[in-house]
């Protein structure tokens, strides 16, 4: 049985799921009227999916997947302003391996790089640094990708280009932060979320308090969590126990790796090297204020917008998303994935149309991987 | 790409750069310990930590290292990062 050789504490798992029923019916949660949780973080849905635990937990509960995977929410114009880069004489473009493949409006880096550009995955930023070192007549230019767990190794990456005075070093930064787009769906009028489940490894280095408005300004709990089973269904409960005793506050369930004051290097770097952007564009979810980062003037050599006159330094670009994509309303929790027309029939992972089915963490690859593909009939 | 795996620290290779050896399930990868670093960095070696996209970015203890690995192999996500980290040295090498 999946659920005795899956959980390595079958038992702890057993306890934990009756009394988040328990819970779960004194407050009345129940299949046509729910509990929705938001889990924001991709790793999350992940975990959730691969444990199946929308399934074992309560019926009245329901999880909504969150706009917490980078490569999701990355438009199409920014994979089109990556390929522009990549396709300039000279450049060695370097990206972490889940960016290869997200449809931008005519192709992929993956495609890209199988029509000749010089672009690399790397394992980390300073891999890249490591390149650009070894070729100092190519311009290496890093894809600067993720959320805050993502955004100190490039900041630190290029403190280091500036302290070496690499000249043929610079990062396309596209960071953005994890508590403005929550802040986005909590005042969406439409949006229903009575919860949510924190991102446990950006917490590592944000720490909670980011999250302060969530509880103190919407009066929505919110646990942050870690990555195994055990701890997302813990978490489940700790959502559940504030909203039975009308409680909304901020608590940290992955305490044993995040700190309440996040991590003081990784902040500091953070905020040597970067500064808020006015709004920033994330697929599905349109303009977001404050939402993402981009480098000080101080390091502006490091900035690949500068140096190519590319991104928000041109001036911003519309570019609609592929038809029939309903990447959107499956990020807010308006349409499970396989309600999207597009699901397994023009969108598969190995032909991703909408960028939630390009990476493992994106609920429609993760629907599509752990069970959601039965849902579809046979094309005819 | 947000999950850090967990990596011992097996010697620091070059201290201004604040750089050490992790061992990353079976695998040698030089990483920053900036993140995790106070005092010495001789006093990492023998230390666990999550490591992410090649950063020490958080101190873990063992018991926890080895329970967030095997969580890490259930998710294919352990392999994943292997995976990334051998592509990585294949783009230093120029593929
Ligand atoms: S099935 Fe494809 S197009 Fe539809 S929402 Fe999911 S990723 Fe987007």
């Amino acid at each position: 049985m999946k659920f005795a050789s899956e959980f390595r504490d079958p038992k702890a798992a057993k306890v934990l799921l009756a009394e988040i029923a328990k819970v779960a019916d004194q407050i009345g949660a129940m299949k046509d009227k729910p509990v929705h949780i938001m889990e924001v973080c991709g790793g999350h849905t992940h975990s959730i999916f691969r444990y199946g635990l929308d399934k074992l937990v309560h019926e009245g509960i329901e999880f909504i997947h969150g706009p917490g995977c980078p490569v999701c929410v990355l438009p199409r114009a920014r994979v089109d302003e990556c390929i522009e880069i990549a396709e300039r004489e000279g450049v060695i473009f370097t990206t972490f391996g889940d960016a290869m493949r997200v449809p931008g409006t005519k192709k992929s880096l993956l495609q890209a790089k199988a029509d000749g550009a010089d672009i690399r995955m790397v394992y980390s930023p300073l891999d890249a640094l490591e390149l650009a070192r070894r070729n100092p007549e190519r311009e290496v230019v890093f894809f600067g990708l993720g959320f805050e767990t993502t955004t100190p190794s490039t900041a630190l990456a290029i403190q280091q280009a500036a302290r070496e005075g690499l000249g043929n070093f610079s990062v396309f930064c596209n960071h953005i932060t994890v508590p403005e787009p929550i802040k986005a769906l909590l005042d969406d009028p439409h949006m229903c979320l009575d919860g949510f489940i924190g991102p446990g490894h950006v917490s590592m280095v944000i720490g909670i308090h980011p999250y302060d408005f969530i509880a103190q300004d919407y009066g929505k709990p919110i646990a942050v969590a870690g990555f195994e089973p055990l701890d997302l269904l813990q978490s489940v409960l700790m959502v559940l126990r504030q909203i039975a005793e009308g409680r909304a506050e901020v608590e940290n369930q992955y305490a044993r790796v995040v700190p309440e004051y996040g991590n003081p290097v990784s902040l500091a770097a953070i905020d040597d090297v970067y500064e808020t952007r006015p709004s920033f564009e994330w697929r599905g979810l349109g303009e977001i204020d404050k939402s993402g980062l981009r480098i000080r003037t101080q390091y502006e050599a490091y900035d690949a917008e500068e140096k190519f006159g590319i991104g928000y330094a041109a001036g911003r670009r519309e570019v609609e998303e592929a038809e029939g994509c309903a990447c959107g309303q499956v990020m807010t929790g308006r349409m499970k994935p396989v309600e999207c027309p597009q699901f397994g029939r023009g969108c598969t992972p190995e032909m991703p149309l909408g960028a939630l089915m390009v990476s493992s963490e994106g609920a429609c690859a993760a629907y599509w991987q752990y069970g959601g593909a039965r849902a579809v009939e046979p094309a005819e | 790409m947000c999950l850090g795996i967990p990596g011992q620290i097996v010697a620091i290779t070059d201290e201004t750069r604040q750089m050490a050896m992790a061992e990353v399930s079976g695998v040698r990868r030089e990483v920053n310990v900036a993140c995790v670093a106070e005092g010495a960095l001789e006093g990492l070696v023998g230390q666990w930590a999550l490591i992410h996209v090649g950063f020490a970015m958080s101190l873990i203890d063992e018991d926890e290292a080895e329970k967030t690995l095997i969580a890490l192999r259930d998710l294919g996500e352990a392999q994943e990062a292997l995976e990334q980290m051998a592509a990585g040295d294949a783009a230093l090498a120029g593929e």
